[in-house]
């Protein structure tokens, strides 16, 4: 079970003065379990792959497979698409419309057909999955909360469909960095507990690197770069040649190293530094 | 969904017909409309589709473009070619039960088509040719000498240019709302009327909600900057008319002096 791009093309307004192609030649298998990082720059093209994969755009050229399902060959299984690849929009609060909380997360499996009981289980899970205490929150309405609380919801409003992929468009921006912390750890134990595929888009190093073990970097709408975070990471020049940083950490290593310093340069957290600098300073003492 | 709406549209190529000043093109436009009502017949018709397509030649907007605008209303002109073909009383020429169609039913349906048809790919041929800014600025210069009236010209360009300014966004909202949506499962497309109206709400509570937001913002970034309306307000862009719009206006006139001609023969 995967979700696999071939040869995707994507061209927007062929024939105009517009003309722009978003992405050219893209060929990416997703498997299940796998948590992928996708980075670029705005205009790189992200945010039209990622709808590409629940079959909101067609790609011009090249074919888009979700377990086994070439999407878009038959409209009737479009749905089926949608409910398996769940896409949470960048700013998704403000797709919030129902009177309370509930209801609002139950839009997605009720527009599935499914009964009732089985709608409000999923709604009660998914609040809780993004760590909401259901009975305090199922009658409040979307509008009242706050900015953290309303993409909460808005993400639950996705996982209620229960996909097997879940890809999200930048899901910290605008967020203060507690909220965007704590979001992360939603993100991950969702990974680890609930057994999602997850997707994550971003321009930031700095959070794809805590998270997946996969990073693709996307450069005016062409693969520019894949591997993990370690490889990417340690690839510093050529990333900030296309205009985008390394996290802080990866650029005080490497900054270290490029002044001599005998440490490695594929290192992610601050803890990790930490012991290699130490290390290295105590070799030097000695 | 979007993708067809040419109406408010500009098309951004360098040609005599972008750079004629706005007010020019605005009057051109106006006077064109109404001789294309003082036409009584078949051949003067010709000379506007000739004088229209030189001008759609000369403005270098791509004819595909202009005639791609005509399908949002494509509707209304079958729908009113229909209602003239059937309740033109006159000679009958052809008839199965209450239904007739007469010989004048004809002619006046065919006018009434080609009529609306011109009409809009001449209006259309503005607002392609000229940017939604210029063209506010030109109804505002316009409208001015109306101000001694009480008519608050520089308000109403204001707001015509801020709605204008927000139809792309909106859509693009829209649209962006609709996708969202989607991927929750929502369907835009079956179901009859009723149905889909309630398949609506989803869409147009967040649209509405984020207009109001917008609008909010707005108004107090232009008041954070001092926005307080058009008294001694200069303008970054001055319009002025140069020798294109006398050569334009030159042709324009022998156009409307040919199709009075033929009015009076």
């Amino acid at each position: 079970m995967s979700i696999k791009a071939e040869n995707i093309k994507y061209i927007y307004s062929e024939g105009t003065p517009f003309r722009t192609v978003a992405l050219d030649n893209i060929s990416i298998e997703v498997k299940e379990g796998d948590f992928l990082g996708i980075i670029g720059h705005t205009g790189s093209g992200k945010s039209t792959l990622i709808q590409l994969f629940n079959g909101l755009e067609k790609p011009t050229e090249g074919k888009i497979i979700v377990d086994e399902i070439t999407v878009g060959e038959d409209k009737k299984l479009l749905s089926k698409v949608r409910q398996t690849v769940g896409l949470v929009f960048q700013y998704p609060e403000y797709q919030l419309f129902e009177e309370t909380v509930a209801k609002d997360v139950a839009f997605g499996p009720m527009n599935l057909k499914l009964p009732q009981d089985e709608i409000d289980k999923r709604v009660r899970e998914s609040l809780e999955l993004v760590g909401f205490n259901f009975n305090k929150i199922k009658d409040a309405s979307p509008f009242d909360l706050s900015g953290g609380q309303k993409r909460r919801v808005a993400i639950a409003g996705v996982l209620a469909m229960k996909p097997n992929y879940l890809v999200l468009d930048e899901p910290t921006a605008g967020l203060d960095p507690a909220g965007r912390n704590d979001l992360f750890e939603k993100i991950k134990t969702l990974h680890k507990k609930a057994n999602v595929t997850v997707i994550l888009v971003s321009h930031s190093m700095e959070d794809i690197a805590k998270l997946v073990n996969r990073v693709i970097v996307l450069y005016k709408g062409k693969i520019h770069m894949e591997g993990t975070p370690k490889e990417i990471y340690s690839q510093a020049e050529e990333l900030r040649e296309i205009g985008l940083g390394v996290p802080q950490v990866a650029e005080i290593v490497n900054e270290l190293r490029s002044r001599g310093f005998n440490i490695r340069t594929d290192i992610l957290t601050v803890e990790e530094a930490k012991e290699e600098i130490l290390k290295e300073v105590r070799k030097r003492n000695v | 969904m979007f993708k067809n709406l040419t109406i408010g549209q500009h098309y951004p190529v360098e040609s005599p017909v972008h750079e004629l000043d706005p007010r020019v093109k605005i009057i051109m436009t106006f006077v064109f409309i109404i001789s294309l009502f003082l036409i009584e017949s078949f051949i003067t018709y010709l000379v506007v589709g000739l004088f229209l397509a030189l001008a759609i030649k000369v403005s270098k907007v791509p004819i595909k473009f202009v005639i791609k605008g005509l399908k949002p209303i494509l509707m209304i002109i079958v729908i009113t070619f229909i209602i003239n073909l059937l309740m033109t009383p006159g000679k009958i020429i052809f008839q199965i039960g209450f239904i007739k169609i007469t010989e004048e039913g004809i002619r006046q349906a065919g006018f009434m088509a080609i009529r609306l048809t011109l009409l809009i790919m001449g209006t259309s041929l503005l607002t392609l040719t000229t940017s939604p800014i210029i063209l506010t600025d030109g109804i505002e210069s316009l409208l001015n000498p109306f101000k001694r009236f009480g008519l608050p010209a520089h308000e109403l360009a204001m707001m015509m240019t801020i709605a204008l300014r927000f139809i792309p966004t909106l859509m693009e909202e829209t649209e962006k709302i609709m996708k969202a949506q989607k991927s929750r499962g929502a369907d835009f497309e079956s179901g009859n009327i009723m149905s889909r109206a309630k398949n609506l709400v989803p869409l147009l509570v967040p649209l509405f909600i984020s207009a109001f937001r917008r609008a909010d913002e707005l108004a107090m970034a232009m008041e954070a900057r001092c926005y307080r309306g058009g008294e001694n307000r200069t303008r970054m862009r001055q319009l002025k008319i140069s020798k294109g719009d006398f050569v334009a206006s030159g042709i324009f006139i022998v156009y409307f002096a040919a199709i009075i001609m033929i009015k009076i023969w």
